[in-house]
C-alpha cells in the first residue's frame, strides 16, 4: 500500500527553533509538501533571509543560499538566472522585503524575474525582538512604537500593502495573498504555492505569494489568541486572494 | 595563431578579458569612469547568450554577483570608488561565504561624490577589507591597458583558486586611455574549474546539500572559520606577491608606485638616471598581498623609499609598516584627481637626496 500522507521529503524530521504558534512551521511545510508533489526536491533553491527564518536552511532538505538583509531578490536573481531550470525560492519576512529590500524586490518584480517569492507578513520584526515592520498597523504596539503605530503625529507612515504596489508592474504574473490561521486557509496557501512554483518552471515571470502569520512571541499573546489577532485586524487589512494572476492558464 | 594587437580603451579591454576568460554573469550599474565597461558587457554578454543585467543599485548587483557565484558561475561587476563602497556589504558577505568573485574598481577622486578624475584614494578601503568584520581579499593594480586585460583573465582563475573576490583596482586613467592590447585566448565554459560548493543540480549527483552561508551564531565555530581563512590569506602572502622592479639594485632612492602613479615615476627615474642620479622604481602588482618582504629586504640593503601616489598617503602606510623603522621613506602625493607630473615627482626625489 502506498502512503498517502507523511512528512514531506524535502523537509528534515527535526525539531524547529521557531516559538509555538509561529507560522513559520506550517509554511515551510507547505512549500516542502508542493516541491514533493512537483517531485523538485532535488532542483530546488532556497535564498533564505534575515529574520527568523534566517534558519529556514536548517529545515528544508535542498540547497540554500544566504544573502544579506533585504538583499534576497538579488541573490536568488543571481541564482535563477544561472539555474533556470531549478525552482528557486525567495523566502523573506516583512522587514527583509518591505523595508531594507524594497529596491530588490521591487526591481527583481519588474524584470519578471523567474523566481518565487515568499513574503511571509506578520506585521512585526521577529528575531530582533518586536520592533515596528513596514506591514505593522495603525496602532499597532511594537518596541519601537511603543504608544502604537501613529502614522500622524509620530509620523511612522502607513501599512504597506505589498502585492497591490506589486501589481501595477509589468513583469509580475501572479501575486496572491494567504494565510495560515486556519486549515482551510493553510490549504488554499497552498494551493497558491503550487500555481507560483507551477508557473516558475514553465518560466512564466515574477511570482509571489504573501503569507499572513502568526508572531504570539512579539504580539505579546498566546498562539491562540495570536490566531484571532490575526483574523480581526491582518484579515480586513491585507485581503486574502489573488491579488493578480495573468498566468497563461488564467488566460485560457 | 597570434591574435592581432588591438587599439582598446582599458575598460573594454577589461570587459573583453572577462568574457574571454569565462565571466558567464556580469551585474553592474552606471557609474562613470567604468561605463564603457558596463556597455560592452551589455553588448558582448547578450550576443553570447550569457547574463547581463544592469541592477538596480551597485548594491543589488554585488548581491546577484553572490547569488551567480553560489550557483556556480563566473561572476563579475564593476564600478567605480562611490559604487565600490556601496558594494563593501556584499563584498564581506561574498568574502564569509568564501565564494568567488572578480570586481573591478575603476577608481576616480573622493570622498563623498568627489570628482570623476582619477585618483588612488580607494587604496585603504580596497586592501582592509572595505567591510564589516575581519577579511581581505586578493588586490591586483594595473599599469596598462595590455596588464589590466591579462589581470582581469587570470583574477577569474585566482578568485576561483583562493575562493575569494578577486579585485582590480584600475584608476580612471586606465579605464578610459587606449593602447595596444593582445587579448588572452577564449576559455571553453565546460572546462572551468568545478565549484563542488556551489548549490545546484543535486538531485543528478546525489551529493550532499550545499549551504552558503555567512552565519554562524557559534563563537569558538566562528573563531575557528575565521582562522582557517587567515591561514589561508598566509599561504597567498608566500605564493601569490607579484611586483616590478626598475634599476632597484643600485638604486640610493626606490619610489614606490603602482598604476597610474607608476607610469608617471617611471618616467620621473628616467629623467633621474639622465641627471646621474641612482633612482629605482617599485612597483606593487599585487596590492594586497603587499610585497612586504621585499621591501624589508630592499630597506635592509641601505635604500630610502619615496611612495608615490593619487591620495595623501595610502600605500605608503603598508611601506613603513614593511621598511618598519629601517629606512626612512618619504611620501609625494596629489590627490582630488590631480595626476602627479614626472618634473614633480623629480623634484621630490632631488629634495630626498639632496641634489
Amino acid at each position: 500500500m502506498e502512503l498517502a500522507y507523511g512528512h514531506p521529503k524535502s523537509l528534515k524530521p527535526i525539531q524547529t527553533k521557531y516559538c509555538p504558534g509561529c507560522g513559520h512551521g506550517v509554511i515551510h511545510r507547505v512549500i516542502a509538501e508542493v516541491i514533493d508533489e512537483l517531485g523538485l526536491q532535488g532542483r530546488s533553491i532556497i535564498t533564505n533571509p534575515v529574520g527568523c527564518s534566517i534558519w529556514a536552511d536548517l529545515y528544508f532538505d535542498f540547497d540554500s543560499v544566504q544573502p544579506a538583509h533585504g538583499r534576497t531578490p538579488a541573490a536568488a536573481t543571481g541564482v535563477k538566472r544561472v539555474l533556470p531550470d531549478h525552482l528557486v525560492i525567495c523566502y523573506q519576512g516583512d522587514g527583509d522585503l518591505a523595508a531594507i529590500g524594497t529596491a530588490e524586490i521591487i526591481h527583481a518584480a519588474n524584470r519578471g524575474e523567474k523566481f518565487t517569492t515568499i513574503f511571509v507578513n506578520n506585521a512585526i520584526y521577529g528575531m530582533t525582538g518586536g520592533q515596528m515592520a513596514p506591514t505593522t498597523l495603525v496602532g499597532q504596539h511594537a518596541t519601537t512604537a511603543p504608544f502604537g503605530r501613529d502614522p500622524i503625529e509620530a509620523g511612522m507612515g502607513y501599512p504597506i500593502r505589498v502585492l497591490e504596489m506589486l501589481a501595477t508592474l509589468g513583469g509580475t504574473k501572479y501575486l496572491a495573498r494567504g494565510s495560515v490561521n486556519n486549515a482551510a486557509n493553510i490549504r488554499k496557501t497552498k494551493q497558491y504555492i503550487k500555481k507560483a512554483f507551477e508557473a516558475q518552471m514553465r518560466g512564466e515571470g515574477f511570482t509571489m505569494v504573501e503569507i499572513l502569520s502568526q508572531c504570539p512571541t512579539n504580539w505579546s499573546m498566546d498562539a491562540g489568541e495570536s490566531v484571532e489577532w490575526l483574523e480581526k485586524n491582518m484579515i480586513p487589512f491585507y485581503a486574502l486572494g489573488e491579488v493578480k494572476n495573468t498566468l497563461e492558464e488564467a488566460a485560457k | 595563431m597570434a591574435e592581432d594587437i588591438r587599439l582598446m580603451k582599458g575598460n573594454e579591454a577589461i570587459a573583453e578579458a572577462a568574457i574571454r576568460a569565462g565571466c558567464s554573469a556580469y551585474f553592474g550599474y552606471p557609474i562613470t569612469p567604468q561605463n564603457e565597461l558596463t556597455a560592452y558587457m551589455a553588448r558582448h554578454m547578450l550576443t553570447r547568450k550569457r547574463t547581463f543585467i544592469q541592477a538596480e543599485s551597485e548594491v543589488s548587483a554585488i548581491n546577484m554577483v553572490y547569488g551567480a557565484s553560489a550557483a556556480g558561475a563566473r561572476s563579475m561587476t564593476s564600478s567605480s570608488s562611490p559604487g565600490v563602497s556601496l558594494k563593501q556589504e556584499g563584498i564581506s558577505y561574498i568574502c564569509g561565504a568564501d565564494l568567488p568573485a572578480v570586481i573591478v574598481n575603476v577608481a576616480r577622486s573622493g570622498p563623498g561624490l568627489g570628482g570623476i578624475s582619477p585618483g588612488q584614494a580607494d587604496y585603504f578601503q580596497s586592501t582592509r577589507g572595505g567591510g564589516h568584520g575581519d577579511y581581505y581579499h586578493l588586490v591586483l593594480a594595473p599599469k596598462s591597458v595590455q596588464e589590466a586585460a591579462d589581470l582581469t583573465y587570470e583574477a577569474f582563475d585566482l578568485a576561483d583558486e583562493w575562493r575569494m573576490p578577486a579585485m582590480i583596482l584600475a584608476d580612471g586613467l586606465i579605464g578610459q586611455m587606449m593602447e595596444g592590447v593582445v587579448l588572452p585566448a577564449d576559455r571553453d565554459l565546460a572546462k572551468l574549474p568545478k565549484r563542488p560548493y556551489a548549490v545546484g543540480h543535486q538531485g543528478e549527483t546525489g551529493r550532499e546539500i550545499n549551504h552558503v552561508s555567512s552565519i554562524n551564531l557559534v563563537p569558538l565555530e566562528l573563531e575557528a572559520s575565521v582562522r582557517a581563512r587567515f591561514e589561508r590569506y598566509a599561504k597567498m602572502k608566500e605564493t601569490l606577491v607579484r611586483f616590478e622592479e626598475v634599476q632597484v639594485e643600485d638604486a640610493d632612492l626606490v619610489l614606490v608606485a603602482y598604476g597610474t602613479s607608476a607610469r608617471v615615476s617611471l618616467g620621473a627615474l628616467q629623467e633621474a638616471r639622465k641627471a646621474g642620479l641612482k633612482v629605482g622604481l617599485f612597483r606593487p602588482i599585487t596590492l594586497w598581498p603587499f610585497p612586504e618582504k621585499r621591501i624589508a629586504e630592499l630597506a635592509g640593503k641601505g635604500k630610502r623609499f619615496l611612495a608615490v601616489e593619487m591620495s595623501m598617503g595610502q600605500m605608503v602606510e603598508d611601506v613603513r609598516l614593511a621598511v618598519n623603522g629601517k629606512a626612512p621613506v618619504d611620501f609625494f602625493g596629489r590627490t582630488g584627481g590631480v595626476i602627479p607630473t614626472e618634473d614633480e615627482v623629480l623634484e621630490a626625489a632631488r629634495k630626498i637626496l639632496g641634489k
